[in-house]
């Protein structure tokens, strides 16, 4: 039963470290905070379900769909709500409000589409159960979580051994630097933002499966709880935010079991709270003393 | 190979360059010398593409690029080695050097990566050490080991023997000479005049974003107005 638990736990967490991740990553080359990222992932999930219900796609296609329709969703982010603040050289706090802005005007969009109503969202999948001796879990479940590490696993490889991987570390490292070394800073920033907009729409895609319905407003509690999980983690941080979305799922399930669903966010909240206090900087994080020693 | 005329330089309402003309030809070592504040470094910035000159030209290889982005530049065969080391601190020794090679798209990286490797044995020996865990001297010779990665035609050097132990000072400049008698020519900005007239084949002295004076590095190291300012006197 406890062992159980920690399944279904990381198998939620698995969707909270795809989200986080675009917020780290985001996070890494321009030190913003891109509050639409719920929004992303909410369209990731709408096209998702409208290439499986509508065009009557299966599930792989539909997934890789999810992250298009999220990436080039990300372009228009990059274009309107962060680009045109870079260039005029204001604080990190305006692309906060620019982001939060067009966010909310994509929610609204879909929520007129939707006319406010989750659509049920029908994977054609076999209903099967898989054992593993007294570990049980859905096909559904198999899917998330085996999509989940992949992806995760693809994100970690790019950064580290593509030549695309190098050039992102180098100007979540110094701009500067990275230009003089002949990146095209400009062309690694939406380069980052697609590929984080891309993460957040397979969550969103992976997220609707599970709960066999997507719906225009899916996407907050999903963007608060990868929020909790970056601070959690780290900010801008890739191994924070796996390892963040992981715990929180995984106390979730077992607040959900052995406490009851009601207090499943004031836990996993409550404990975010306690960490920041034991460890201002997150658990992957580095404090700021030690970033300015550097 | 490198033409500047009439190069102004501003941030906001400071002017830091105020009309230079300056001309690197191939093969030469030619340095900066000036004080503190003078504009050495907002010339090469404006050179690599980090700053937009407020007016004058800027040709490299009889082609303009005042106002080019810095990847571009460094697409031509500019490589700048800026103010401060600046490796890349959270990436390996190795990861810095391929950086380096970073717009370069033919074959040869890896023979090249070698040849590096086995002129700095000390990177060799750290090669998976993250950067900013390396010595101050380890550093520079990563930046520079970095910037020949990327097989410049021009190299920039700002100050690269700032905050270094005496030995190690020689050192580098041992290695500015040969990797221009090996063809690159090179742009060398120093505080340390001295030694930069040493190993250079021409010298610009730079005052409050002008061109006071300028000729034969022999020449300017004999000179009395130079010596006064510059080496300390005599
Ligand atoms: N980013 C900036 N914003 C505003 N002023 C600047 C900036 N960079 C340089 N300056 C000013 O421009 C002038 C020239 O600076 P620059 O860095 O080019 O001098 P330098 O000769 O390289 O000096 P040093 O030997 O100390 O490195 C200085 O007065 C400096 O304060
Ligand atoms: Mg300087």
């Amino acid at each position: 039963m406890f062992l159980q638990q920690i399944l279904n736990g990381i198998t939620q967490g698995g969707t909270y470290a795809l989200v986080a991740l675009g917020y780290t990553l985001i996070f890494g080359v321009l030190e913003i905070i891109n509050m639409a990222h719920g929004d992303l992932f909410m369209m990731g999930a709408m096209v998702g379900w409208a290439l499986v219900t509508l065009l009557g796609w299966s599930l792989v296609p539909a997934l890789i769909g999810g992250m298009v329709g999220a990436a080039l969703l990300g372009v228009v982010l990059e274009f309107t709500a962060l680009r045109p603040l870079r260039r005029k050289g204001g604080t990190n706090l305006s692309p906060l409000i620019s982001t939060i802005g067009l966010g909310m005007v994509i929610q609204n969009l879909m929520v007129r589409a939707t006319n406010g109503q989750p659509l049920s969202f029908r994977v054609p999948l076999s209903e099967g159960v898989i054992r593993l001796g007294p570990l049980q879990m859905t096909t559904a479940q198999l899917v998330v979580l085996g999509v989940s590490i992949l992806l995760m696993a693809l994100l970690q490889w790019t950064l580290s051994r593509t030549r695309l991987g190098r050039a992102v570390r180098a100007v979540s490292e110094n701009p500067e630097t990275a230009a003089l070394l002949g990146v095209n800073v400009s062309g690694v920033i939406l380069a980052t933002v697609m590929l984080a907009a891309a993460l957040g729409g397979a969550a969103g895609v992976l997220v609707g499966l599970s709960f066999v319905s997507v719906s225009a407003t899916m996407g907050l509690p999903y963007g608060l709880k990868g929020l909790a999980v970056i601070i959690l983690g780290g900010l801008g941080n890739v191994k924070g935010a796996v390892a963040g979305g992981l715990i929180i799922g995984v106390l979730e399930a077992l607040t959900v079991a052995y406490g009851g669903a009601g207090y499943k966010d004031a836990v996993a909240f409550g404990f975010l709270f306690l960490m920041l206090l034991l460890r201002p900087q997150g658990l992957f994080g580095i404090s700021a003393a030690a970033v300015r020693r550097s | 190979m490198l033409r500047i005329r009439g190069l102004e330089v501003a941030y906001g309402a400071v002017a830091a360059v105020r009309g230079v003309d300056l001309d690197v030809a191939a093969g030469e070592i030619v340095t900066l010398i000036g004080a503190n504040g003078a504009g050495k470094s907002s010339i090469l910035r404006a050179i690599s593409g980090l700053v937009r000159p407020r007016a004058g030209t800027i040709e490299f290889e009889g082609k303009r690029i005042d106002g080019l982005r810095p990847d571009r530049v460094t697409a031509l065969g500019v490589a700048q080695v800026p103010e401060g080391r600046a490796v890349l601190a959270r990436m390996t020794v190795l990861e810095n050097l391929l950086m380096g090679a970073y717009p370069r798209r033919d074959g040869e990286v890896q023979a090249d990566l070698e040849r590096v490797l086995a002129r700095f044995p000390r990177l060799a020996e750290r090669r998976n050490q993250l950067a900013g865990t390396l010595s101050g001297g380890e550093q520079q010779m990563l930046v520079m080991g970095r910037a020949l990665m990327a097989r410049p035609k021009l190299l920039l050097l700002d100050e690269p023997s700032m905050g270094l132990a005496p030995l190690v000072v020689a050192e580098v400049f041992r290695l500015i000479r040969q990797i221009n008698e090996e063809g690159t020519t090179v742009l060398l900005v120093e505080q340390n005049a001295r030694q930069a007239l040493r190993i250079a084949h021409r010298a610009y002295v730079v005052e409050t974003g002008r061109i006071p004076l300028s000729g034969a590095a022999a020449d300017l190291a004999q000179d009395q107005r130079v010596a006064a300012a510059y080496l300390g006197g005599r």
